[in-house]
């Protein structure tokens, strides 16, 4: 099928390509050079904003985890529901939206790639039925490293070119796509329901340290030549005093990193950049880490924006929740899995007039405005722990305009406004930019070669926005703003339009990304046997049943990546 | 002679994966490591009550017909009601389930799982209170105190203590099996001598006194791991425990009142809870407190008796409040192979885990009111499609009354109870023998069932035959719009 | 004559691994209707009752009435509870109010327990006269 988009202003950060009026030609699922103008399709898109269809680098969207939420919020789902249509199933909402509804919300606002960041190996399985059922949108999963036994009893004996060939069966074995780490450390030591307090405090009866696992783990990820660096979310989330350990975080790979690259991606931010010795002292630590950023090229980040409103939070991060648990007195779900992580699950209410809660919305906006390069710092909400993913219109408002920025501030409680450094920032983003934090900046750092940007050869994911830059400023028209990407004019995937005005035109499958990671040829053997070995003393499972074949992918796209091990 | 290994079985929610079969002449002839369960549901496939050929009732008679036409017949019931039920879904596939669901979205009927009649309640408190759990491994690794309350492993899930609590081998916890065996050869001894001292002293046995006595008093202080079994019977998990509490029937909910009160160290002014002594109470919440890793397990014997889902609200809420003094999680202990998987797909696909209504186009929930049960009792469902199931069984008479009355389809591998009542009979393949697709085990971890014989002549698999119902459904309903375009 | 004596008692009903082989085994094998189509009993209740192991009694409750085979129990002593496996003939006497959650009654039901000299029902004979179909 061809397709012709014509007359749009055009966004490509990957290729330098800044609102320029330009014709876009689709073929078989690929933007190319030109197609048979009397055959293609075609749009018309003047007057309108055309980017690379969204990504997400961080969303929980899939899995035991998510859908143990699902399952302990059936208030959650009453209030927002999606009758079936002639093309589209049924389903409920709203922070941990069931799987059909997940991808047609996601495409609706113009974004076509998400990644979970959360897979618990065990679990893999589940993981991955839930994405081939999560419709349009292509997508992977990180699977949870940090706190595996193999990962640690290696690293602890200093053994990193045999933790590195496990690791790489396990991303194939669980096809996974990146390096995940939770509170290294941290997740183990929840088996007995405790917790490490820095990165040197030694995991209990292994004789390592979150420091060690972060480095080890940083160095496997090279030795593999993965696509992504290690997604870090970092010892003491959520408790002030934090960025301290963020800093550390970060600050413990700079020698490993080469050449200017990234070693080290921070997830969500925002809930790791908090100052004070207590809630009482709390306040925002976003300078700090941005001006640790702005002198560094070794991090990249995403925001994990709060939003003010309901949701449901949820992470591998045990201890983290129970202490979310006892704080705000919510319900609480709990699930561990044996020798490898563990996940916690309360809901969570975001209130405007909560001096903590309106700073961590300020923290949020803080960290993506103070980093000066768009690249670094990517725009997410950590769905659902910030908030929904249906929120980024208004996340993207809040950035494009000072204006908006301002008629939320009015809002929120009054101390954290006095405190806010945001009346400090002139800062707007610009459409350029929008597109390197919700696309062009994702795709590079996870190292997606064909999606975020629109040259010939790139996979025909399409956003087509109802805005004209030339004509309306979106620093005054937020609103504008907001409803254009609440509501994307088209969206396309594959080259198919999924989505006209807003409205879902078809149901597709979406791909699922994975790495196959290739050793040198004879280690694979050896280390599938020593799995073998000793799979049942820590595992209740057999090792043939283990792994994911790629039967469980609705569509499966492996990523070939030849590793120096 | 063929050995397939690291077979999962389709029988509990233990779902043990470490069976191995011996395949003869395309029959299974020989079932190692399993339980007697398991091996009677592996030999089964060529029992002589296998269903081979669809049935369709025809004068008040079951009699034979042809797949095609028993499917077209089932697409008709369907497409022609106005509030189906379709129920069961806990011993098929997941892959069998999501066509399930999307059948029930397509003719807006009812969509329930067997968790209704056994941990629904679980689930409603679980939406109330939330849930400390983890996977069973976790618990063979560092569970040093095994409570079961209310369940009886030995019969239900025979080999659960072995693969994943008590007996089972972890990394910073060892079985305790030899401390059980050890204390068997004390007991059989003891019963031994008593038995003797009673021939010669007495002439008729006396009458068991005290029967609230603990045997093992001394045993809750014992090194290692412990097992503690709450229980309305002594049941046969109750004699492997170290420590037996007998709680009154329905008197649950005092006793975990009783422990929630126990472990946040107040005071009871009363001298027994639910028939027990509160000093024996007090040595079990002591074990509770200081255990390093606690794992309480629960069964239907308090799901379905007295408080219901406020036995389970006391359950969680007293694991929950434990974390506040150790580690410790629950679990309930789920009954069919797959009932996990059933809740896991209803709700990743609706947002909710069983009694889903489509009737309105979207999924709603309010069990008590779209529960099956409770839809039949009211009378008013006007079709019903069974799969692997069989409620005209499991249900009370006055609801299996209802199904009976309806127009009833009927899918599933052997010649059941429901089947016999049934209007349209579709055999399938055993899911799991005959049948590959995914399972649920208790705590979540997803298992694949193998395909390990062929399933007899003809005979497809429930995803396959639902398949064929849905085309068919659709089919009906486009022509239908056409007559009335028309 | 003499009243039969009545025994009044609380229903459990549950699994045993009996009746866990004969489901597997299938419905209308006669090992599954043999391990549901009983009632386990406390002895010294059979002794008040009068009745021996394998004997039939009658189990009545406020939903319905069903003839089973006495057995004595070997997790005694439970004075006042009786149980009977999960089947069909349990399903006669159980009591099907959800209460508003969807789960029926299947334990702690309260039921009078006497001899009888009627026949246990077989599965067929139990359907016809319960459903009419079969």
């Amino acid at each position: 099928m061809e397709l012709l988009i014509r007359n749009g202003f055009v966004y490509d950060p990957i290729n330098g390509v800044n609102g320029e009026k330009m014709d876009i030609a689709v073929k078989d699922g690929k933007i190319v050079e030109k197609v048979n103008e009397r055959r293609a399709k075609k749009i018309d898109a003047t007057g309108m904003t055309i980017m690379p269809g969204g990504i997400d680098i961080h969303s929980h969207i899939a899995g035991g985890k998510v859908n143990a939420g699902r399952l302990l919020r059936p208030e959650d789902h009453f209030k927002d529901v999606e009758p079936k249509t002639a093309v589209t199933r049924s389903g409920v909402g709203y922070s941990i939206p069931s799987t059909f509804t997940t991808g047609y919300r996601y495409a609706r606002m113009g974004w076509t790639t998400v990644m979970d960041p959360a897979m618990p190996p065990l679990e893999a399985k589940h993981t991955h039925e839930e994405l081939s059922d999560t419709p349009i949108i292509d997508k992977a999963s990180y699977p949870l490293l940090g706190d595996w036994w193999f990962v640690l009893e290696y690293l602890r004996d200093g053994k990193i070119e045999e933790c590195a060939r496990h690791v790489a069966w396990m991303i194939k074995a669980t096809k996974g796509y990146a390096i995940k780490l939770v509170n290294p450390g941290g997740l183990e030591a929840w088996g007995f329901g405790r917790n490490v307090e820095s990165i040197d405090d030694p995991v209990p009866y292994f004789g390592i340290t979150p420091r060690e696992i972060i480095r080890g783990l940083c160095k496997v990820n090279k030795l593999l030549n993965l696509p992504h660096t290690i997604h870090v979310h970092t010892n003491n989330l959520g408790k002030p005093g934090n960025y301290v350990t963020a800093i550390e975080t970060m600050r413990c790979v700079e020698d490993l990193a080469e050449d200017g690259k990234p070693a080290i991606h921070i997830t969500h931010c925002q809930f790791c950049a908090f100052k004070g010795d207590d809630w009482r002292t709390f306040e925002s630590g976003a300078e700090e880490i941005a001006n640790y950023v702005n002198a560094h090229s070794h991090v990249t980040m995403d925001m994990g924006q709060v939003i003010f409103t309901d949701t449901t939070t949820m992470t591998a991060d045990g201890p983290f929740q129970y202490t979310l648990h006892m704080l705000s007195g919510n319900k609480w779900t709990n699930h561990d899995v044996e020798t490898e992580t563990s996940a916690g699950i309360v809901p969570f209410h975001y209130r405007r007039k909560s001096y903590v809660h309106a700073t961590q919305w300020s923290i949020g906006l803080e960290l993506a405005l103070l980093i000066k390069d768009p690249w670094k710092i990517l725009m997410t909400t950590d769905h659902p722990n910030g908030g929904p993913f249906i929120a980024y219109p208004r996340i993207v408002a809040w950035l494009m305009s000072r204006k908006a920025r301002e008629a939320t501030l009015k809002r929120i409680n009054p101390k954290a406004r006095s405190r806010s450094l945001l009346p400090s920032i002139d800062r707007e983003l610009d459409f350029y930019e929008i597109a390197i934090v919700t696309r062009a900046g994702q795709a590079k750092a996870l190292g997606l070669k064909n999606k975020g940007h629109l040259g010939v050869g790139a996979d025909a994911d399409i956003a087509i926005y109802n805005f004209n830059p030339e004509t309306m400023d979106p620093s005054k028209k937020y609103k504008a703003v907001r409803r254009a990407f609440k509501r994307a004019a088209y969206t396309i995937k594959s080259g198919h339009v999924v989505v006209k005005d807003g409205e879902v035109l078809k149901h597709i499958d979406g791909a699922t990304m994975w790495v196959d990671v290739q050793l040198r040829e004879p280690c694979e053997i050896e280390v599938n046997e020593n799995m073998k070995r000793r799979f049942k003393e820590y595992w209740t499972v057999e090792f043939e049943n283990y792994p994911v074949s790629e039967d469980y992918l609705a569509v499966s796209h492996p990523i070939p990546v030849k590793a120096d091990v | 002679m063929p050995i397939v290994k690291a077979v999962t079985c389709p029988v509990c929610g233990s779902l043990c994966d470490d069976i191995e079969l011996t395949i003869e002449n395309g029959e299974i002839v020989k079932v190692k490591n399993g339980c007697a369960m398991c091996e009677a549901k592996f030999l089964s496939h060529r029992s002589e009550h296998r269903i081979r050929k669809p049935l369709i009732r025809k004068n008040g008679e079951l009699v034979k017909t042809t797949l095609k036409e028993a499917v077209q017949r089932a697409a008709e019931i369907l497409a022609e009601a106005n509030y189906p039920v379709l129920y069961g879904w806990s011993s098929t596939s997941c892959e069998a389930i999501s066509v399930g669901i999307e059948l029930a979205e397509e003719v807006g009927g009812v969509i329930d799982n067997t968790a209704v009649v056994c941990h629904g309640p679980s689930l409603l408190s679980v939406q109330d209170v939330g849930i400390p759990s983890c996977t069973l491994g976790q618990i063979r690794h560092r569970a040093d105190l095994i409570i079961y309350w209310g369940c009886d492993p030995w019969s239900a899930h025979p080999r659960h203590i072995e693969r994943y609590t008590a007996f089972s081998e972890g990394r910073f916890e060892k079985s305790a099996w030899r401390g059980y065996i050890a204390k068997i050869r004390t007991l059989i001894g003891r019963k031994k001598i008593q038995s003797t001292v009673r021939r010669l002293v007495f002439k008729k046995p006396p009458e068991i006194k005290a029967q609230l006595e603990p045997t093992f008093v001394p045993s809750i202080a014992k090194e290692g791991r412990k097992l503690i079994v709450i229980d309305v019977r002594r049941t046969k998990t109750a004699e492997m425990a170290d420590f037996f509490v007998r709680v009154e029937p329905g008197k649950d909910y005092e006793l975990l009142q009783a422990f929630r009160a126990l472990i946040r160290d107040q005071e009871l002014e009363v001298d027994s809870v639910a028939g027990v002594p509160v000093g024996y109470l007090e040595e079990v919440a002591d074990a509770m407190v200081s255990c390093d890793f606690g794992a309480l397990f629960f069964g239907l014997g308090l799901t379905m008796s007295g408080a219901k889902l406020r036995n389970i609200d006391a359950a969680l809420s007293l694991v929950r409040d434990l974390n506040m003094r150790t580690k410790f999680v629950i679990m309930p202990m789920r009954g069919h192979f797959n009932v996990t998987g059933a809740n896991t797909v209803f709700t990743w696909q609706t947002g909710y885990p069983y009694a889903v209504d489509f009737s309105l186009g979207y999924p709603r929930y309010n069990p008590g009111e779209t529960s099956v049960v409770d839809v039949l009792l009211r009378g008013e469902s006007d079709a019903a499609l069974i799969v692997a199931s069989d409620p005209v069984s499991n249900f009370p008479r006055k609801a299996a009354e209802h199904i009976a009355k309806n127009p009833l389809i009927y899918i599933g591998p052997h010649m059941d109870v429901t089947a016999q009542v049934a209007d349209v009979v579709i055999p399938s393949a055993m899911v799991g023998v005959e049948a590959s697709g995914t399972a649920y085990r208790m705590d979540h971890v997803p298992i694949p069932l193998k395909k390990v014989v062929d399933p007899p002549r003809g005979v497809l698999p429930d995803e396959e035959i639902l398949r064929r119902i849905l085309t068919e459904v659709r089919k009906i309903k486009r022509e239908k719009a056409k007559a009335e375009a028309a | 004559m003499a009243e039969k004596p009545k025994l009044k008692v609380v229903l459990l009903t549950g699994r045993t691994i009996e009746q866990g082989v004969g489901k597997e085994l299938g419905k209308s094998t006669r090992e599954y209707v043999e391990s549901v189509s009983v009632c386990y009993m406390d002895p010294g209740d059979m002794r008040k009752l009068g009745v021996k192991d394998g004997v039939n009694v009658q189990v009545s409750t406020a939903f319905g009435s069903v003839v089973v085979k006495a057995k004595k129990s070997l997790r005694a002593p439970h004075p006042g509870v009786i149980y009977i496996p999960y089947g069909p003939w349990a399903n006669v006497v159980v009591d099907p109010e959800t209460h508003g959650i969807g789960m029926p009654s299947f334990k702690g039901v309260p039921a009078v327990v006497e001899p009888t000299d009627k026949p246990v029902l077989g599965l067929e004979e139990l359907l016809k006269q319960q459903f009419g179909k079969g």
